[in-house]
């Protein structure tokens, strides 16, 4: 189903014009309110009255997440924080997490969103859906949760963990759509056939799929372990969280809500823009959101654009499902982690040399991440114990800092391979 | 007196870490006299008394291997049942915390066993030790046994 025809089917000219003045209107918004863009525009000796539609974009700097870090927690809202109702955060690549807010309107134009990427993955409000996402400062949970809400469904707000009990529900109160990780989709259906039930006896059917990158071939191991239509769905919390964009049944890259953000691809080294059908990083623009726009925002997600009309009616642009980054960026069981984060905790820590490798790998279904740290010499006290308490001191900082299980391995000096550049501080074992 | 000079070296669990160490002490006519290993999954403690610790100590420090040096005491124990029971109750009794100890059995005609422990305060074991007629092993005999 189509959920809103008028902006999901526009006329590209239209859209363009729509657009156009959408712009124009955010870029005197940002800067008069937020003072960030204002010395931005001025720096590059820009007026808003310069800004006259789509076509000017590219005279536009770009935002990086360093801006948004520098001015944690609130310098780049656009409202005072009386008309701010909610913030949400996502990490940094320090300890700071970048922070968003959303005002009254904020809210209602991102449940609009999601009600338009759920019902383009088949949902509809005879659909019992389970979000086994975090209801949290995280995105995920409340956003999917609100926008489902607006199409009619009936929520099962399980959040995350315990997966016995997830299954349970699923069983007992008949889930027909299930929102997650892919790969928490794929460790589900691991307990599920463990625990002997039958999959004939339960009622799901569809699965919308986001918060991390996966593969084709994990779409189709999930689809035929479930048999369930598996869609992706993507968004970040800088943008507005989930609700960017989502696949449509075609299976031919996610429907952009063009109306609400202006997607661009460039070349992420010169920052140069690229034309549709050609592989770069993407970066967005936010036409409408009012506590939190952000202008030329680089997601360093790497994607490509396409602009031809879709077999399902939808006249939006899309992406092609995002598979790689242009920084060093991780998204372990749909949590982002950067190398910097871990590298800044265990500089913190006395008798740990600077001297790290992070490992990443996918046992059975679950992202593992183990921080492999190699001992200074001379803090060996011969002391069982002090290894220990050294080892659940690292694991307790990277804990409350990353807000994820990690492993953590004391190794030999020297025992990581050096290299001669940079240094190869992280393996991705996963095949995503 | 009465302490022994053992050596703690670290090992990552890999294979070949052990092998390493025995050859690397072995080429330098170092004699290992006892030796023990904890581990967990990630890593090991090798801990191991040799006829010259000073030597050995060098040896495996310039070889890149992490290793300290950790004062034990060596009690010896009659080779039966109940042996070992005494020495613990004297311990106990005097509210001396062990953190490991290990045991190796002497040649078949002392009847005697060797016992290793690490405890928090090796001076006062010792004497205590002493005073209940525990025989504690010196340094010396024990790199020469």
């Amino acid at each position: 189903m189509i959920w809103d025809r008028k902006n999901e089917c526009m006329d590209r000219e239209q859209m363009r014009n729509l657009q156009s003045e959408r712009l124009v209107s955010v870029i005197q918004r940002v800067y008069d309110k937020v003072p960030f863009y204002r010395q931005l525009f001025q720096q590059e000796e820009i007026e808003p009255g310069d800004i006259k539609g789509v076509e000017d974009l590219s005279k536009l700097p770009f935002t990086t997440k360093d801006a948004l870090r520098d001015n944690y927690p609130f310098g780049l809202f656009a409202e005072p924080m009386n008309k701010i109702v909610r913030v949400h955060a996502s990490s940094g690549t320090t300890g700071k997490p970048i922070v968003v807010g959303y005002t009254k309107k904020d809210l209602d134009t991102w449940a609009e969103l999601i009600a338009r990427i759920v019902s383009q993955a088949g949902v509809t409000e005879d659909d019992v859906v389970q979000i086994c996402f975090g209801y949290g400062l995280f995105t995920g949970g409340f956003g999917l949760h609100y926008g489902l809400e607006k199409l009619g469904t009936t929520i099962i707000p399980a959040s995350v963990g315990n997966t016995r009990r997830q299954i349970m529900l699923m069983e007992d109160f008949g889930t027909t759509a299930l929102v997650s990780t892919p790969s928490y989709a794929l460790y589900m259906a691991e307990v599920v056939h463990e625990l002997g039930i039958d999959l004939g006896k339960l009622k799901l059917r569809l699965g919308l799929f986001g918060a991390e990158p996966w593969s084709e071939s994990m779409r189709e191991q999930i689809q035929s372990k479930w048999g369930i239509t598996a869609t992706d769905n993507y968004g970040l919390s800088e943008i507005i969280g989930p609700g960017v964009s989502g696949e449509c049944l075609e299976f031919k890259g996610l429907h952009i809500s063009e109306d609400h953000f202006i997607p661009e691809i460039i070349d992420s080294e010169t920052g140069e823009p690229l034309g549709f059908g050609e592989t770069g990083e993407l970066v967005f623009t936010t036409l409408t959101k009012e506590g939190f726009p952000v202008i030329r925002y680089r997601t360093k997600d790497i994607s490509i654009l396409w602009d031809d009309p879709c077999a399902c009616g939808r006249t939006t642009a899309r992406m092609k499902k995002v598979t790689g980054r242009t920084d060093d960026m991780l998204i372990i069981r749909g949590v982002n982690v950067f190398p910097s984060q871990i590298e800044s905790v265990l500089m913190e820590i006395k008798g740990l040399a600077p001297i790290y490798q992070i490992i990443v790998d996918r046992k059975g279904h679950l992202d593992n991440m183990e921080v492999q740290v190699e001992l200074e010499k001379d803090m060996f006290t011969g002391s069982f114990r002090d290894l220990e308490a050294m080892e659940n001191k690292i694991r307790g900082k990277l804990n409350s800092v990353l807000s994820i299980d990690v492993r953590v391995k004391l190794v030999e000096p020297k025992s990581i391979e050096r290299s001669e550049g940079k240094a190869k501080r992280v393996i991705d074992k996963r095949n995503l | 007196m009465g302490k022994v000079n053992q050596l703690s070296v670290f090992l990552e669990n890999k294979s070949g870490r052990l092998a390493r160490v025995t050859k690397v002490l072995g080429e330098n006519d170092i004699n290992i006299r006892a030796l023990s290993i904890a581990d967990t999954t990630d890593f090991g403690i090798l801990r191991i008394i040799v006829n010259q610790p000073k030597e050995a100590y060098n040896i495996l420090k310039s070889e890149g291997f992490v290793v300290t040096e950790t004062d034990v005491i060596a009690v010896c124990i009659p080779d039966r049942p109940g042996g070992l029971g005494q020495v613990l109750a004297v311990l106990e009794q005097e509210q001396i915390n062990i953190e490991y100890l290990y045991a190796f059995v002497g040649n078949t005609n002392t009847k005697n066993a060797l016992v290793i422990f690490r405890v928090e305060d090796c001076d006062k074991a010792v004497d205590v030790l002493k005073t209940h007629g525990v025989q504690v092993v010196s340094g010396d005999k024990v790199y020469t046994m």
